[in-house]
């Protein structure tokens, strides 16, 4: 072994800081409790004891959207909500992450109505897309992994625009 | 009284931000704050307008319509069968007593007979999606007066119910699995014993449930004399299911109005008369012994035969039989191309879902698709019982009130 391991001994572990800026947000994200309808219920499923979210360091959902960086929008999005939704991301702190869950989040779904805000990603970034009506437990954990895997590869590390979109 | 309140409830969203009001009324030295429509025990998307002196809500107002989807009118987009998937997605937990009153509602305009097995199969799965709805509910309340490990319980048991469903109707909510006629697919193989597993280990769940709160101090301090509903008012607001029972208004239309495979079936209708969010525990805990006896009843007179009507004119005929006959080819055709006509007129039908009444109001002018689709969701009558159950207690007792009311938004919303 050399480099400063070589002199240091077994104790330390080096890296570069981005590289463990990245793996330490990777392992503990704090999703925002953000139940809309069908898929809000296979949410709670997912932090139950079948699925258990903890073992991915997420069980804590934050009630409050300061406190949370990973937003999970489990359901459909009316145009009545839609305001309110855009209030809870900006309060959010950067870095931020959305996923959006489920047919109606991702695209409206069924609904293609006067009602129906058609996807998510129309009000703010979406970084993950879930399919799914709803989808279930394992779709959700396999859709937060991939945002895990993207986030430690360093995928996240620009600022966004202040716009959110992009 | 405060103005700023009635100014909110009347003119509330014209700017788009009456949602984050808070405001102090000099006049009448009370508060104005809003709760929801993102709130973690308001259960999904409702938001409430208190008028608090103190810690004392002197006005609750529920506001709705944050889940709006105007599955109503969509229902008009589609044609008779396909409805169903738009019916079920509205009050997601309680899926298959959607599907159930929106197809017998269907049925009575049409005019058919359901096959013994068909109505025994949707008995049966109904009774089961009560559990799994109660379920949820223990969990949310539990969790609400900070029980976590209710919320535990509710859903490991709940998942074996979901698997049940699963391997029913391949999905593990919104099934759209009745569909007008009977059910879409038969039960598989192997469906008495993997029910038989659920019948066998939920008896002693429900033990370990009033284990841990029917007698437990926290529980009941934060429950008994809470949200008190009169039986006067029950009945002057129209709410129905476990809140009215709960306030002494024996009723339950599984028995007082029976449809489908409940009529000459005896059970117990558990009631309470304290009319307050422990009583509501109570009945909805009792309510689950008796689901269990009634799905047992109808797994044991579960009848061979056909599982939908198999009328031509409704039902597509059999793959082997494309290839042999063309009537079936014809049949098979302008179902799939257009669906069935159903005849003109209006109906109304009700069940009794895990909340209450639901009811289903259809007008067909006679051609494939509903006229007209309105759903009477239980929820959205039972709401407005928040306001008089809120009214002089402390706002800390709103949420014990809004978790015994088991709102469901996507009910209430449509």
């Amino acid at each position: 072994m050399g480099g400063l391991e070589g002199s240091l001994g077994q104790n330390f572990i080096t890296a570069r800081l981005d590289k463990l800026v990245d793996w330490s947000r990777r392992s503990s994200l704090w999703p925002a409790t953000f139940g809309l309808a069908c898929c809000a219920i296979e949410m709670m499923a997912t932090t139950m004891p079948r699925h258990d979210l903890s073992r991915f360091g997420m069980e804590a959902f934050r009630a409050s959207p300061r406190q949370a960086d990973v937003l999970i929008v489990a359901g459909r999005l009316s145009q009545k909500m839609a305001p309110v939704f855009r209030h809870i991301y900006d309060q959010m702190m950067e870095p931020k992450w959305v996923i959006s869950m489920g047919a109606c989040a991702s695209t409206g779904g069924v609904f293609n109505n006067y009602a129906l805000v058609q996807g998510v990603d129309q009000i703010v970034p979406v970084d993950i897309y879930v399919p799914g009506c709803p989808p279930r437990p394992e779709m959700l954990i396999d859709g937060i992994m991939l945002l895990h895997e993207r986030i430690k590869n360093g995928e996240y590390r620009v600022r966004r625009t202040p716009e959110g979109v992009g | 009284m405060s103005k700023t309140f009635d100014r909110l409830v009347s003119g509330i969203d014209s700017d788009g931000h009456g949602a984050y009001v808070e405001e102090h009324d000099e006049e009448s030295n009370s508060m104005v704050i809003n709760m929801g429509p993102v709130h973690p025990s308001t259960h999904g998307v409702l938001r409430l307008l208190l008028e608090l002196d103190g810690e004392t809500v002197l006005r609750c107002e529920p506001i709705i319509g944050y889940l709006h989807t105007g599955m109503e009118k969509e229902c008009e987009d589609q044609n008779w069968r396909g409805a169903v998937t738009i019916v079920t997605r509205m009050d997601y937990l309680a899926q298959f007593a959607n599907e159930q009153v929106y197809s017998m509602a269907v049925e009575e305009l049409l005019g058919i007979d359901l096959p013994p097995r068909a109505v025994a199969i949707r008995c049966m799965i109904a009774e089961l999606n009560r559990l799994s709805s109660h379920l949820v509910w223990f969990g949310t309340t539990g969790l609400d007066m900070g029980a976590m490990s209710a919320m535990f319980y509710g859903f490991r048991e709940r998942e074996m119910i979901l698997d049940f469903f699963e391997m029913v109707t391949g999905l593990r909510m919104n099934n759209g699995y009745i569909i007008p006629g009977g059910v879409w697919v038969d039960l598989p193989d192997g469906w008495d014993a993997a029910l038989e597993a659920i019948l066998d280990v939920m008896p002693k769940r429900l033990d370990e449930y009033e284990a841990l709160l029917n007698e437990n101090p926290i529980f009941l301090e934060r429950t008994s004399g809470v949200g008190v509903l009169s039986r006067d008012d029950a009945l002057a607001l129209g709410a129905t299911g476990p809140i009215a029972r709960a306030s002494g208004v024996d009723w339950d239309l599984r028995r007082d109005m029976p449809y489908e495979g409940y009529e000459g079936v005896t059970f117990a209708v558990p009631t309470a008369t304290s009319g307050d969010v422990y009583g509501r525990y109570r009945v909805r805990m009792a309510e689950m012994r008796e689901t269990l006896e009634l799905i047992r009843h109808f797994a044991d007179n579960m009848p061979e035969g056909d599982f939908k009507n198999m009328d031509p004119k409704l039902t597509p005929p059999p793959r082997s039989e494309l290839n042999r006959s063309m009537e079936a080819v014809i049949h098979h055709f302008k179902l799939v191309t257009q669906g069935f006509t159903v005849p003109e007129g209006e109906t109304y039908a009700r069940v009794e879902s895990p909340r209450g009444e639901l009811g289903c109001y259809i007008v067909s002018d006679g051609g494939t698709s509903p006229y007209r689709c309105h759903v009477r969701d239980p929820s959205f009558v039972n709401l407005q019982a928040l306001g008089p159950m809120a009214q002089g207690q402390l706002i800390a007792d709103l949420i014990a009130t809004i978790a015994s009311t088991d709102p469901i938004m996507g009910g209430v919303d449509r």
